[in-house]
């Protein structure tokens, strides 16, 4: 079993946002905990409320008209219960972010070394000049080349690769305890999307912090997370360690990803296997689902699945799922 | 950079040609003429005769367009029809108050309206925003003259705070020039604060939303580094864009409130000129306008690589 501290505890998480027709439930009540240097992946196609979970563990959801509710417990601390203040001096600090979108994450205006050094002059109390030698170092750590000079250019003087560095730089310059990965590497080109995978493992096993990736990429999972979450429809429907999970998934839901994933060479095997795909929609959140969330689109559902929704049990060891119809296995 | 000031400094000639021409064409076109003002109600044909030919005014139109452009070329302005004064003389006499008044109402409308706007679009939706925006209406609905007599009724009047009207040359200190500015500056800046509250509330609207915004954020930034720093750096282009044609409005405006006033400036001179026919004043006055704006506008276009990185010249 894992025996390194708990870092993140997540417990019960609703985020919930008012609109003009209704409430949409983008988060309905998700749990999971993240170990000390722990890397998590959570997984889910779009829509399915896990980039809300990650910035809702920061606070970055504007509120109104979002609202977060549950418990996000973080070194014995409810961030939920914390003042703008205290959460101010967490973010950037103690846990930082990467986004998507390295094109447009970054100030244009500002200098990427300036962008770099605002955390350490924030949290750290750095004067500018001692920021800027220590973004400098940071440059060359995330593996820029003419880092001297770099750091005083501009971002749109910069690749989109050296950008989502630049990104890695600035949320891994306080040292944080944990690094929130919102698909990191979906808005590169395959080649850079190896290094930058290949920089962040690296950089997690000198720094220790502890990752929680968000990301619908199931090659980015199985190559850099130890133990996924899988999200559908604002709910966490299974979780299990990495290599259980590929080889036994639990949900219909998770059978469907894997299956939807392609397989390179299968042409030259001589099987013609159809992908496969999953019928229907993501349902709407603005309506209570009384039964299971997936049961619409789901080939094994019953009514009794649309009636009564299934609770998250253990089917294998460190193994769970919401399914009413997936095996269990003995401990 | 320095070659495209140059070349923006040399393409302004063509453009003081054209203003020169029209300029010089209205006032020809124009009704009205001076040698029958300077006649008189008494004066016969013959005498008005004798005074346009002494003025020059009876010579062919492109003669006098002329000489009019070598003598602006020679520095020369010309000399006015009624005072005999120099036409350039009687500018630098009048520049200072009109000075002081736009560069009193330019500070105080950019650190009003600027963080205005800011406010309101942080604050999107709320009552501090309702009232900002239904501020900006009223300033851009209500013409200058008449904030300029409400503000001069209730707070020099009344309240007895201002002076109610004239200007106090800088030279004589600066408590007593500013004094006389506050009011005028007030009256003619509504419109202008109006127009950059606006602009700045929508152009901010616009940053907020951006990503960078939601980087600095999970940076750590407090909100005034994020208003003030990450997002108002990106919406500086559009806010100095409106400035600079908002120039052309204060100019426009300053005639009136000047007149509001009784402040001896150039919009008083140049209303008093168009009274009394004197045309090289007139032609003098509206061609420094010309210049100044077309010189703003350069400043500004210079101004943008200050804020924006990614603008080169």
């Amino acid at each position: 079993m894992d025996n390194r501290p708990v870092l993140l505890d997540v417990e019960n998480l609703q985020t919930h946002f008012r609109t003009m027709d209704g409430v949409n439930r983008a988060v309905d009540g998700v749990s999971f905990s993240v170990r000390s240097g722990e890397t998590l992946a959570i997984v889910g196609e779009s829509g399915c409320g896990k980039s809300v979970t990650a910035m809702s563990i920061l606070r970055l959801i504007p509120e109104p008209p979002g609202k977060i509710a549950g418990a996000i417990r973080f070194g014995g601390r409810d961030l939920l219960k914390l003042s703008d203040r205290e959460m101010r001096q967490i973010r950037g600090n103690e846990i930082s972010m990467i986004f998507q979108e390295p094109m447009t994450s970054l100030n244009p205006v500002l200098t990427v070394g300036r962008q770099i050094g605002e955390t350490l002059r924030l949290h750290q109390g750095m004067s500018a000049g001692k920021a800027e030698e220590r973004a400098v170092e940071m440059l060359r750590l995330v593996g820029i080349p003419e880092p001297g000079r770099r750091v005083r250019e501009y971002p749109h003087q910069l690749s989109g690769g050296m950008r989502q560095r630049v990104m890695i730089a600035i949320a891994l310059a306080c040292n944080p305890k944990l690094l929130i990965a919102d698909e990191p590497t979906t808005a590169l080109d395959v080649t850079i999307q190896a290094q930058i995978l290949d920089l962040m493992r690296d950089l997690k096993t000198s720094v220790g912090a502890a990752i929680v990736l968000i990301t619908h990429d199931l090659g980015v999972v199985a190559e850099v997370a130890e133990r996924v979450v899988v999200m559908y429809a604002g709910k966490k429907v299974e979780e299990a360690p990495v290599g259980e999970l590929f080889r036994r998934p639990k949900h219909p839901y998770t059978q469907g990803l894997l299956g939807s994933v392609p397989r390179l060479g299968s042409s030259l095997t001589g099987e013609t296997t159809r992908l496969a795909e999953i019928p229907g929609l993501v349902p709407s959140l603005k309506q209570k689902i009384p039964g299971c969330v997936f049961a619409s689109r789901c080939p094994k559902a019953t009514d009794f699945c649309v009636a009564v929704a299934p609770a998250l049990e253990p089917k294998a060891p460190a193994h769970v799922a919401a399914c009413h119809y997936a095996e269990k296995e003995a401990a | 950079m320095w070659a495209y000031i140059v070349r923006r400094i040399l393409a302004t000639i063509p453009v003081m040609a054209v203003v020169a021409l029209f300029v010089f064409s209205l006032l020809y076109l124009a009704p009205g003429d001076p040698a029958a003002v300077i006649a008189g109600d008494q004066a016969t044909p013959e005498d008005v005769e004798r005074i346009r030919a002494s003025l020059g005014l009876d010579r062919p139109y492109l003669v006098r367009f002329g000489e009019w452009v070598w003598n602006i070329a020679r520095g020369d302005l010309g000399i006015s029809i009624f005072t005999n004064l120099p036409v350039s003389t009687m500018i630098a006499q009048r520049v200072e108050p009109t000075l002081s008044l736009c560069l009193v109402t330019l500070l105080l409308a950019i650190s009003v309206a600027v963080p205005l706007g800011v406010v309101a679009a942080w604050k999107q939706g709320t009552l501090i925003d309702r009232a900002v925006m239904g501020f900006a209406v009223l300033g851009f609905s209500v013409p200058v003259f008449v904030v300029g007599y409400l503000l001069a009724y209730v707070f020099a009047l009344e309240l007895d705070w201002f002076p109610v009207q004239g200007y106090t040359p800088f030279s004589e200190g600066f408590l007593p020039w500013i004094e006389n500015l506050v009011l005028p500056a007030i009256a003619l800046g509504a419109v202008y604060i109006a127009l950059i509250a606006r602009i700045t509330r929508a152009t901010m609207l616009e940053v907020l939303s951006q990503d960078y915004i939601r980087t600095a954020r999970a940076k750590g930034a407090n909100q005034a580094s994020i208003l003030f720093l990450h997002a108002l750096k990106n919406a500086a282009v559009p806010i100095v864009t409106v400035v600079g044609i908002g120039l052309a409005l204060l100019i426009g405006g300053a005639v009136v409130t000047e007149s509001v006033f009784a402040i001896p400036g150039l919009g008083r001179l140049t209303v008093d000129a168009i009274l009394r026919r004197d045309y090289p004043v007139i032609q003098g006055v509206v061609l420094l306008f010309s210049f100044v704006y077309v010189l703003v506008n350069l400043l500004i276009d210079l101004l943008y690589t200050l804020f924006d990185p990614r603008i080169r010249y």
